[in-house]
């Protein structure tokens, strides 16, 4: 059967559900979110620590408590969230297959909004050699396991190694000693780490190259910074950061991909090439802070209600590509007005003197104070790309120290 | 019929048996299939924990046409036969089978004119209907493969095919049949004697008329216990990257490198999952638990695969892993009846093995009753039908009927590979229940996809523990 929604948004994230609930505040009619996991809230849910925010009386929010507002205020607002619900494929254009235990639906809207997150890039993706015990996880892997089943080394391990260098890193640290696991050794290629890992030895420079063991991990090589390689005993090892959007919904509609991110292509509006289908959140680029992704998804409402209200779909806008020591940049379209643009560093650069060109002709060129770190991104004000010519060819964000 | 995994074995009449089939691989399964047929008690035994845990779980999951083989040889007959008795087992059975066919790709001009010695031998062998593509209709069929192809010879009637439903397949009918699979259980002794042979175990003693070795890459091992010095298995490692879903439409058919002086290079394959596998190395090696993956093997794959197929390097990994082949330093298997000593060894299984499993069967039965037994009359085995993990065929996500008879497969656990809580229940429930989160990968594909259990590791480990507390519950009660 095939039923028909105002908006339907795929992804019950902090990105998903601030997006649906602007919407269905300003009366974008039926909104309806899609969760495949059994709760909405995304991965805040999993995400026991402070740093999403505060509530109404000032008191840092934690994920849990976090991704419940963000599900409270959508409902409040009048958004249907619907969980354990699965969008497994487009029958057409604005159409989805659907898959729940209430049967296979297609579901049509007027609007599409893609918030479908990321993940961490798993062993395998990461082309780590060895052999294939179990003990091997990713941090989201390890926090559904906390959530699961509580924090119990009996459900994880005893002894485990982190890899990885940035707060990711320093949450999978905190969160296996919670469960009363020990952290053996952080592992990272990073010069120096991001932060400190108290009690926990960090070894720099360093990659893991291979992991042993049969069943069960009982350690990992580890190639020091100083080309020796040492085995750190262990029955675990997580794998963190290395993020990558969980593309599947936009790839199979054919929503040409950002090198730099594999997200979405999309213009300062949210807007992908395909029209009324737009993508918001760390579906775009891998890994924002929540609030960062909130914020988009309320940002995109303004787009969704103009589609809704029948505006045509703009011309797709100029290129934005990466240049130099940048990763990537969103977002990779530029239209008629000024926008903001996120940029990611592909290692530490101090004080770096950053350009927007476009053509070759730098459009705007300014040192920045601080420190750009490869786990942190950097806004550049809508200021850096005033004067673009949508008549011209790409526009390149480069960096020099 | 039983499965045992723990504890001691049963005693007394119950462990006395016509046949033991010692190896629980996709040989083993199947010859324990093919005698479940007669009035006879029979045991299949394992010393993993799952049927079909070695070599048989690890391959390039291709069902040959043989082809290639050498030709005259027992190898090249029961591949030939295998092939037609697998494929149409399989649509028996539900076991996905996806007939692409296979170009072999010409890279030189060396490799181009070892192309017709090649349709020649597939000639002797029986194939006839082998083409020689030149450049530009190769290109117009494979429009992804990289600079430089030359031409292909087209083999149709190469398939891709589930390994793990394969043998799955064949113990689960052979276990519904009559037969007891008695898993953990590794022959450690072997007390020759009559009537009745000694078989002692990690898990007691068992006792049977007669024994046949389906040990893989321990067939020469298990020889010694009998006392026999025939050959040495050498281990031969074949590392595998399996690609994202995303390289599916890269590819269209198995594309097979031409072998040469200089090795076999590697294959590009679609597999029934959905996914591009790309591989084997072939190291051979002293070690026969060496299957892990090593940074040398994974670079040299990417750099060949880049070659052959340069998208496919664009696109993420979902899996790495490698398998060991039973090598013997002879072009044929080594299947050997010992009438004197009622033993039947069943070695040298190379690559070859799934396909040719069906007609190794069949020919162990013969040498089998050359060494004495009577198996009596045929009837029919227990009927089976897998469940499907292929996605040339519905699957249960997509199942509305199914759906509504029970909204468990309306739930889906793991998104990645899309497999529902319905599966999995239905895995955990099944007459050979996995005997862990590995073995519920190989009946359901759950975990098994990109994020490798970065989202559903935790819900599936959860499913696994409810069905083994249910399973400790019953035993208690028991």
């Amino acid at each position: 059967m095939t039923r028909t929604v105002d908006v339907l948004v795929v992804g019950a994230g902090p990105a998903g559900l601030a997006a649906a609930a602007r919407l269905a505040a300003a009366g974008a009619g039926r909104v309806e979110v899609l969760e495949r996991e059994a709760a909405a809230g995304g991965v805040p849910r999993h995400c026991s620590r402070p740093g999403f925010g505060a509530d109404a009386r000032g008191r840092a929010l934690d994920g849990p408590a976090y991704a419940r507002r963000a599900v409270r205020e959508a409902l409040r607002a009048g958004a249907t969230i619907r969980t354990g619900v699965s969008a497994t494929g487009w029958a057409g254009p604005l159409t989805l297959d659907v898959t729940a235990p209430t049967g296979l639906e297609r579901v049509r809207a007027d609007a599409v909004v893609l918030a479908t997150g990321a993940r961490e890039r798993p062993r395998s993706a990461r082309l780590v050699p060895g052999t294939r015990p179990a003990g091997v996880l990713t941090t989201g892997e390890l926090q559904r396991t906390v959530l699961r089943f509580g924090p119990r080394r009996e459900r994880i391990g005893r002894r485990a190694v982190v890899v990885g260098g940035d707060p990711v890193a320093r949450g999978a640290a905190r969160t296996l000693r919670a469960a009363g696991v020990d952290v053996v050794a952080v592992v990272t290629g990073l010069p120096s780490p991001a932060v400190a890992f108290a009690g926990a030895p960090v070894l720099v420079g360093a990659v893991v190259t291979e992991l042993l063991g049969r069943g069960r991990l009982t350690g990992v090589a580890v190639r020091g910074g100083d080309g020796r390689t040492t085995v750190l005993r262990c029955d675990t090892v997580v794998f963190t950061g290395d993020w990558i959007p969980d593309h599947e919904l936009a790839r199979a509609r054919g929503l040409p991909l950002a090198p730099g991110t594999r997200g979405p292509v999309t213009d300062r509006d949210f807007r992908t090439a395909e029209p009324g289908v737009f993508a918001v959140g760390n579906l775009l680029r891998g890994v924002e802070p929540a609030l960062v992704a909130a914020a988009e998804g309320r940002a995109a409402a303004g787009a969704v209600l103009e589609r809704l209200g029948g505006r045509p779909w703009p011309a797709p806008g100029v290129p934005v590509t990466a240049a130099g020591p940048l990763r990537w940049v969103t977002p990779g379209l530029l239209g008629p007005e000024a926008a903001p643009l996120l940029v990611r560093p592909e290692r530490r650069l101090s004080r770096p003197v950053l350009t927007v060109a476009q053509d070759g002709v730098p459009l705007r060129r300014e040192r920045l104070g601080g420190t750009l770190v490869p786990w942190r991104s950097v806004r550049l004000g809508p200021r850096w790309t005033s004067g673009v010519d949508l008549a011209g060819g790409p526009v390149a964000v480069d960096a020099e120290e | 019929m039983s499965v045992t995994r723990t504890g001691p074995l049963p005693a007394g009449e119950a462990a006395e048996y016509d046949v033991v089939v010692v190896g629980a691989g996709v040989v083993g399964s199947a010859i324990a299939r093919a005698l479940a047929r007669h009035p006879l008690r029979i045991a299949l035994v394992e010393a993993a924990d799952d049927v079909g845990d070695g070599t048989s779980k690890a391959n390039t999951a291709i069902l040959h046409t043989g082809f290639d083989a050498v030709p005259g040889t027992l190898e090249a007959r029961l591949v030939r036969e295998g092939h037609r008795l697998l494929g149409a087992y399989a649509r028996e059975a539900g076991i996905p089978v996806e007939p692409l066919g296979a170009l072999l790709v010409a890279w030189d001009e060396q490799q181009r004119a070892a192309l017709p010695r090649l349709a020649e031998k597939a000639e002797r062998n029986g194939h006839r209907t082998t083409r020689l593509l030149a450049a530009e209709e190769l290109a117009a069929r494979e429009p992804h493969l990289g600079r430089g192809a030359l031409g292909a010879l087209e083999v149709p009637g190469e398939a891709v095919i589930c390994p793990w439903t394969t043998t799955l397949a064949y113990a689960t009918q052979a276990v519904r049949s009559g037969v007891d699979l008695h898993l953990n259980c590794r022959v450690e002794k072997v007390r020759p004697g009559g009537p009745y042979h000694r078989l002692v175990t990690r898990r007691g003693v068992l006792r049977t008329r007669l024994l046949v070795n389906a040990c893989g890459l321990h067939a020469d091992a298990f020889d010694a216990l009998v006392g026999r010095e025939d050959f040495t298995v050498t281990p031969r490692r074949g590392q595998l990257l399996v690609f994202d879903k995303f390289a599916r439409d890269l590819v269209r058919h198995i594309l097979l490198p031409v072998p040469g002086p200089l090795g076999k290079g590697v294959l590009v394959s679609p597999t029934v999952y959905g996914n591009v596998m790309l591989g084997p190395t072939a190291e051979d090696l002293d070690d026969k638990t060496a299957t892990g993956t090593t940074a040398e093997g994974l670079a040299g794959l990417r750099e060949q695969g880049g070659r052959i197929l340069p998208a496919l390097l664009d696109e993420e990994v979902t899996a790495v892993y490698a398998g060991l082949r039973a090598a013997t330093g002879q072009e044929d298997y080594r299947i050997a009846a010992h009438p004197g000593l009622r033993y039947v060894t069943v070695g040298g299984i190379r690559s070859t093995g799934l396909t040719a499993s069906l007609a190794i069967a069949e020919h162990v039965l013969g040498l089998l009753a050359d060494c004495g037994l009577d198996p009596g009359p045929a009837r029919p085995l227990a009927p089976v039908r897998m469940p499907n993990l292929g996605e040339a065929f519905p699957r249960p996500y997509r199942d509305a009927g199914l759906i509504a008879r029970d909204p468990e497969f309306g739930t889906i656990v793991c998104h990645c590979e899309r497999v529902t809580r319905g599966e999995i229940r239905a895995a955990l429930a099944s007459t050979i229940p996995p005997g862990g989160l590995d073995g519920l990968r190989r009946r359901t594909r759950a975990r098994g996809g990109r994020c490798q259990g970065h989202h559903c590791g935790a819900e599936v480990r959860a499913l696994f523990g409810e069905a083994a507390r249910e399973e400790d519950g019953k035993r208690a009660a028991r």
